[in-house]
């Protein structure tokens, strides 16, 4: 069985939500419910591989060791910055074991969601330096850690956001447009997923038959839209099954292909991942340098910031050329977008302008699709 | 200190109007980006030695000049 995909697993979702449906509209707390689920999905996907499971198990100890252990220590030493890198640090170790392996053509610490699950116990101990996160539950903890309907893709949540839908128990009315709208989100991830994805993904497969230009560019089109339906439409599937669990977990994509620029495509494209980038790396990168006074002006801090803010991502994604490439790209091209956009008086006079407007999504477009190419890996493959 | 704020805001943005409207519109106007909104908390800090994690806020919370002022007022008080 895996997630969000073939009869087994739906069957099951179907099965788990339903008593879940009747403890919210009895407006009983759903928080502990929701625990066990994540526990028993976790457990039915994962059991034909036990190596996987006692890998997560290793990680999730790991996890409450750091999160608690670096709270105590927060609470007797404060803000030092040195025991914060040195937690943050130990939080990523499994993730960059993981990442690092395959270069040595080995596999550690590796298991379905690791990516994912990493950016919420990173969260938690970067807030607990912030000292906006003054105490960490385990039961709460664990279930946020391991909330199954975002196990293994995310959307990413976080634990403050997490914890006011956790403490809380709906009223009736409440809990049902909840439940309705968390239907809604299945169904149309559905259609997103199994119909539009699908079919977009055999012209895919036909375009990529082929190693001559016109093939290449209608296969870079259909691979970006495929990625989205797939992509999107998991994300909404996710988000439903968390909302009838009475988590609101967060949006993921908001009509990316309506961008005007990149920047606002990465505010519309998985926004939960590029806001943890944004709220996590690129502000305290950018924060450091002013306090630092590492570059003399702010667009060169900006554009070093983007690069390397989007470098990780990529890098996150994997450590192969073409995730690699495909961050770097990103970074620059949002590093020369920021310059254009202080600089050109051009830019300044027009940006309101219809035309110019249509100009810059056209642009913006060609921008993401090649990205797509290069993140499909066969821009690789081709040159 | 209310000068200094809004002289820190015109820079950031890059926008004298901040200066003369303390309610201008900051976030939907584009003038406060990601960027800026590093800035100022990083600026905020080493001005007026108020210690803001990007956590703590969201950028809705400082979308005018007078909610800056109003922030640092209730911070150094």
């Amino acid at each position: 069985m895996s997630f969000y995909d073939g009869f087994p697993f739906f069957l099951c979702l179907i099965m788990i939500l339903l008593p879940a449906v009747i403890l919210g509209i009895m407006e009983k707390p759903l928080r502990y419910y929701q625990l066990c689920a994540s526990i028993l999905v976790i457990g039915l996907v994962l059991h034909k591989n036990p190596a996987e499971f006692l890998n997560l198990i290793l990680f999730y100890v790991l996890s409450v060791i750091v999160v608690k252990g670096y709270l105590a220590i927060r609470r007797k030493y404060g803000r030092v910055e040195i025991l914060y890198y040195l937690a943050v640090l130990l939080g990523l170790l499994p993730l960059i074991l993981c990442k690092v392996a395959p270069l040595f053509r080995v596999s550690w610490f590796g298991f379905l969601g690791i990516s994912y699950l990493t950016f919420r116990s990173v969260q938690v101990i970067i807030e607990i330096y912030d000292g906006v996160i003054r105490e960490v539950p385990l039961v709460e903890f664990t279930a946020f850690l391991l909330f199954f309907p975002s196990f293994s893709s995310g959307p990413i949540d976080r634990s403050r956001r997490f914890h006011e839908d956790w403490s809380k128990v709906l009223e009736r009315k409440e809990y049902l447009t909840l439940l309705g709208d968390g239907v809604f989100k299945i169904l149309l991830g559905m259609v997103y997923k199994i119909v539009i994805a699908a079919t977009v993904y055999r012209w895919m497969a036909f375009l990529g038959s082929g190693n001559v230009w016109y093939l290449n560019l209608g296969y870079a089109y259909t691979y970006g839209i495929y990625l989205f339906f797939d992509f999107a439409g998991y994300s909404l599937m996710a988000a439903g099954t968390a909302y009838i669990l009475g988590v609101r977990l967060p949006d993921n994509f908001k009509a990316p292909f309506v961008s005007k620029d990149l920047k606002e495509f990465w505010d519309r494209w998985h926004i939960t991942l590029s806001h943890w980038f944004r709220d996590f790396i690129f502000t305290r990168f950018i924060m450091k340098c002013v306090k630092k006074k590492w570059f003399h002006t702010r667009l060169q801090r900006a554009s070093v910031g983007f690069i390397i803010n989007m470098g990780i991502m990529g890098v996150w994604h994997g450590l192969t050329p073409s995730y690699i490439v495909y961050g770097l790209y990103h970074g620059v091209i949002l590093a020369l977008t920021e310059i254009y956009q202080k600089k050109s008086k051009f830019y300044k006079k027009n940006k309101k302008k219809k035309w110019y407007q249509a100009a810059s999504w056209f642009v913006t477009m060609q921008i993401v699709f090649f990205g797509f190419f290069i993140f499909s890996g066969r821009f690789f493959e081709v040159i | 200190m209310r000068e200094e704020i809004l002289e820190l805001l015109a820079e950031i943005c890059d926008d004298d109007l901040v200066m003369e409207d303390e309610n201008t519109e900051l976030l939907e106007s584009g003038l406060l980006d990601s960027l800026a909104f590093a800035e100022l908390l990083a600026e905020l800090e080493e001005r007026f030695g108020i210690v803001i994690a990007p956590s703590e806020i969201e950028r809705s919370d400082v979308d005018t000049p007078a909610k800056v002022i109003a922030l640092v007022e209730t911070r150094r008080a």
